[in-house]
C-alpha cells in the first residue's frame, strides 16, 4: 500500500514524483465521490482542521472548507485581520494556543516565505501550506497538473508557458517544480522585470515575446499581475502591460492551433485575459476550481493517514 | 505459509452457475435490480456472475457496477496499513432498486456494513441484498449475513481465504492460507 513521503505539505519542493500520482490517483476518486448525489465522505470525522488564514483567500479558503466538510473533519477558521494577531502575538504562540484546543491538521496562508517551514519545526501538528508569500502554493499547482493531466491523460513532454508576473508568482514557482518532475517542457514568459534572475537552474526557459511562447505550447497558464506584492512599479503603465502580454482572441486566431487556457484566479478581466478567453471552449479555468476540492481531499486524506492516534 | 485448496476451478463454476439461478428465481428479469461489487475483489465476482445471466438467461441489459469502500472503513488511522482507493463506478440510478452487493469472502461483515452506507451516498435503493463466494461462519464482529452464497468455511483465525480469478491470478481457485 502506498503513502506520502512526507507528513505535512509545505511546498512541491518536498515532494517526490511518486507522491503527486499517489496524490492524483486519490484525487480520481475523490472527483467521483464530489459528483454523487450525497457528496460526503466520514474518513475524516475525528479530526479537527484550523483554516488559519493571515492574508486575503476566497477561492482557496472555500476550496479548502469545502474539501474539509465533504471528509466530515471538524472545521474552524482564523483570520489574521479579525484576530489577536493584530495585538502583537506571535505565529507560534497563535498556532500553539489553537493547538490547545486539540487540533490535528492546520492549514495555513502566510505573508511571508517559509511561514509553513518555520511553523513546522516548532509543532507537531500536519501542516498544508495554503500559500506563503511568494513562495509556494502546492495545492494550486497540484489542482493545475492535475487538471492539465485530466485534460491530455498525461503531463509527461507537454509544453507548457507560464505567463505574467513570474517574480510575485507563487503559483508559478510551484508550477514549475510539480511539472518538472512529472516531465513537462516549462518556459516562462513575460516582462523583463517580472522574470527572477537565474530563474534558467530551475530548468525553465525565457521567452520574452508572447506570439512566440504561444505559438511554441499546448498550455498556456495565465498569472495575474500581483500590485500587492510590488513596492515600486515594473512596468510603465498597465496599458503597456496588457499590449504586450495581455491574451486576447485576435491574438489566439493567428496562431497554428488551439491552446488550453488555463488561471489560477482570480482574474483580471482584460488585463492578462480577455473575457472571450476566459469563457472560450478552450478555458479550463472552471475545472480547474471544481478539481482543487478533490485535490485538497486527497491531501488531506492523505496527511490524516499519517496521524495515527489509535496505535497499540 | 501453508496453502490447501478449497475450491477447484470446477467446483467455482458449479457454484458460480448456482448462484445466477438463485438471482434469476429472485429477480426475474432484473428490470428494476442492479449488481454492484465491492471493489477491489468483490468485482470480478459481480462480472463472472454477469456474463453468466448474459450467456445463459440473456441478461443483457443488466445493471453492474463497482463500489469502492475505502473512504467509508472504520479502521482508518487505526494500523499501519495505509487504505488506498480503488475506482467507482456506478453509472446508474440506485434509488428505488433492489441492488445485490457481492463480495468474494464475507469475514468480520465490516466491508459489508461500510459499503452499506458508501452506497446510501448514491440514493435510496429499495432493498439491499448480499451475495458472498465464502462465508466464513463464526467469525463476525456485526450481525450481517448473507442472502446468496457459495460456500460457508470454519478456518481458525490466522488462517485466511485467498479467491483467486483467472482474469487477474492466472487461474480459478480457493485456497485457505496457513500464516
Amino acid at each position: 500500500m502506498k503513502e506520502l513521503s512526507v507528513s505535512n505539505l509545505l511546498g512541491i519542493k518536498y515532494l517526490t514524483t511518486e507522491d503527486l500520482h499517489l496524490i492524483f490517483e486519490t484525487a480520481d476518486q475523490f472527483k467521483e465521490v464530489i459528483n454523487r448525489p450525497i457528496k460526503k465522505v466520514p474518513s475524516l470525522r475525528d479530526i479537527t482542521i484550523a483554516n488559519l488564514f493571515f492574508e486575503n483567500s476566497t477561492r482557496t479558503r472555500l476550496s479548502f472548507e469545502l474539501a474539509e466538510k465533504r471528509l466530515s473533519a471538524d472545521v474552524i477558521n482564523f483570520s489574521a485581520s479579525s484576530s489577536s494577531v493584530t495585538k502583537g502575538e506571535t505565529l507560534v504562540d497563535t498556532v500553539n494556543n489553537i493547538l490547545a484546543m486539540k487540533v490535528d491538521m492546520v492549514v495555513m496562508r502566510h505573508p511571508n516565505p517559509g511561514a509553513g517551514v518555520f511553523l513546522s519545526k516548532h509543532i507537531g501538528a500536519s501542516i498544508i501550506n495554503a500559500g506563503d508569500g511568494a513562495h509556494e502554493h502546492p495545492t494550486q499547482a497540484l489542482l493545475d497538473v492535475y487538471s492539465i493531466r485530466e485534460k491530455y491523460g498525461d503531463v509527461n513532454g507537454k509544453k507548457i508557458v507560464i505567463i505574467g508576473d513570474i517574480m510575485h508568482s507563487r503559483v508559478a514557482l510551484s508550477n514549475i517544480f510539480a511539472l518538472k518532475k512529472l516531465g513537462a517542457k516549462v518556459k516562462v514568459c513575460g516582462p523583463n522585470s517580472l522574470i527572477p534572475k537565474h530563474i534558467e537552474s530551475l530548468g525553465v526557459e525565457v521567452e520574452h515575446n508572447l506570439t512566440a511562447a504561444l505559438e511554441w505550447c499546448e498550455i498556456a497558464n495565465m498569472l495575474r499581475v500581483q500590485h500587492e506584492r510590488m513596492e515600486h512599479s515594473y512596468f510603465p503603465s498597465t496599458r503597456e502591460y496588457v499590449q504586450q502580454y495581455g491574451v486576447n482572441k485576435a491574438l489566439l486566431d493567428t496562431l497554428s492551433k488551439p491552446i488550453t487556457i488555463m488561471h489560477p484566479g482570480p482574474i483580471n478581466r482584460g488585463v492578462e485575459i480577455t473575457s472571450d478567453v476566459a469563457d472560450s471552449e478552450h478555458s479550463i479555468i472552471l475545472n480547474q476550481v471544481e478539481n482543487g476540492v478533490a485535490i485538497r481531499m486527497a491531501v488531506m486524506y492523505l496527511l490524516a493517514s499519517k496521524i495515527k492516534q489509535y496505535e497499540n | 505459509m501453508s496453502q490447501k485448496l478449497l475450491l477447484s476451478a470446477k467446483e467455482i463454476n458449479i457454484i458460480l452457475q448456482r448462484l445466477a439461478c438463485q438471482l434469476v428465481e429472485n429477480h426475474k428479469d432484473f428490470k428494476n435490480s442492479a449488481l454492484i461489487g465491492i471493489q477491489p475483489r468483490g468485482s470480478f465476482l459481480a462480472q463472472r456472475l454477469y456474463h453468466i445471466l448474459d450467456k445463459d438467461y440473456g441478461l443483457n441489459t443488466l445493471k453492474v457496477g463497482k463500489l469502492d469502500i475505502t473512504f467509508y472503513r472504520d479502521d482508518f488511522r487505526r494500523g499501519d496499513k495505509m487504505l488506498n482507493a480503488n475506482e467507482t463506478e456506478i453509472d446508474f440510478i440506485v434509488e428505488n432498486k433492489n441492488v445485490v452487493l457481492i463480495d468474494d469472502v464475507l469475514f468480520t461483515g465490516r466491508s459489508i456494513r461500510s459499503a452499506l452506507t458508501a452506497l446510501q451516498s448514491f440514493g435510496r435503493p429499495s432493498k439491499i441484498e448480499l451475495l458472498t463466494l465464502i462465508d466464513r461462519r463464526f467469525s463476525r464482529h456485526l450481525p450481517i449475513q448473507p442472502d446468496y452464497n457459495g460456500r460457508k468455511v470454519d478456518a481458525i483465525n490466522d488462517e485466511h481465504v485467498k479467491v483467486c480469478w483467472k482474469e487477474n491470478d492466472g487461474e480459478d481457485a480457493i485456497y485457505l492460507m496457513n500464516n
